[in-house]
């Protein structure tokens, strides 16, 4: 297991995770959502081949409610 | 001139027409149901949202804004409200440019104080520098300084929003005068962002020759969110009509409607 930033918690995910497996484990399969790494963003189609490494900040975001 | 009671007059921004000149949030809503039905019943077709961090762990189920304001329906502008520094509302549109598969209007916001929420032009100027280089179509919110909204307009924002009153304040057009003149100088739409409380506030913005309203909390901060919504649809409407109507000029005196010929007197 390696441990990341995951929007602003230390969260632990498995050594060869990729972004798709993160989003799998968080059940945000088909879902509307954006990723960032290191503020950079990643777009859906590299999820798949994007993989993790200690110390990532990742930020999962969506649309809410606002003006 | 013909007089017509029929005006076709489309709000276009970015090249894309819109019959609506009420934008709405989505934001202070009791439920995404009293959302979803006062959007209807606004009838506007330019919708904000806000880009927050996903909810680790926390239902998965928990219906998304999106599933029930619906990007096929509705033209999306995603905001940058909460952020204070140009680095941060850039990141945002970004991600919301992510999140809404290529969708490139944003609403920049870059606010300068948690008290008062008013912009922070130059955060704001800096941002919609970056972001009309990155390729998006930027609505901006300033304030109502005429320099300041033609300068935004000649940098190539899309659109430029000054606000009438602060955010969430209700407080109606402060100055209407800054408005008149920002309209004076303008070639792409103005649309008065913030400050509207009542129906009648959105009316005096569209009487004023503004191109739009864009309002939150005057809605859902209403005892009936529905029925308010409905009101701003009429309202600017009715504000839209009798700008393209033209008003009497005003007199400081008495001017009969009858006519005195024929008075029996």
């Amino acid at each position: 297991m390696i441990e990341i930033n995951l929007n602003g918690e230390a969260f632990e995910v498995a050594g060869d995770a990729s972004l798709s497996t993160l989003i799998q484990g968080l059940d945000l399969e088909g879902k509307r959502y954006a990723i960032e790494v290191n503020e950079d963003i990643i777009s859906r189609s590299e999820h798949g081949t994007y993989f993790l490494k200690a110390g990532d900040q990742v930020e999962v975001v969506q649309a809410i409610g606002g003006g | 001139m013909t007089q017509e009671i029929h005006t076709e007059s489309p709000l276009v921004i970015a090249g894309k027409s819109y019959q609506s000149r009420l934008l709405v949030g989505t934001g202070k809503y009791k439920d995404l149901d009293e959302t979803k039905l006062a959007i209807e019943a606004s009838g506007a077709e330019i919708v904000t949202v806000a880009v927050r961090r996903t909810n680790i762990g926390q239902n998965p189920d928990e219906p998304n804004l999106l599933d029930v304001i619906s990007p096929e329906k509705y033209t999306i502008l995603p905001n940058t409200a909460g952020c204070y520094t140009a680095k941060d509302a850039v990141r945002t549109c970004r991600l919301a440019r992510e999140l809404l598969g290529g969708h490139d209007l944003v609403k920049l916001e870059v606010l300068g104080d948690q008290k008062t929420l008013f912009p922070d032009v130059t955060e704001t100027l800096s941002a919609a520098e970056t972001l009309i280089k990155d390729g998006f179509k930027v609505m901006v919110y300033t304030t109502d300084d005429p320099l300041v909204a033609k300068r935004l307009e000649d940098m190539g924002c899309v659109a430029v929003m000054p606000l009438g009153a602060p955010i969430g304040s209700g407080l109606g057009i402060r100055n209407p005068y800054n408005i008149k003149m920002i309209l004076e100088n303008a070639k792409v739409p103005i649309l008065v962002d913030a400050g509207v409380g009542t129906a009648s506030d959105a009316t005096i913005a569209m009487e004023l020759g503004c191109d739009g309203v864009l309002m939150n909390t005057a809605i859902a901060a209403a005892r009936n969110p529905l029925l308010m919504a409905k009101a701003m649809r009429l309202a600017v409407e009715c504000g839209r009509d009798a700008y393209l109507a033209g008003r009497m000029p005003r007199k400081l005196y008495a001017s009969a409607s009858s006519p005195i010929e024929g008075l029996i007197v």
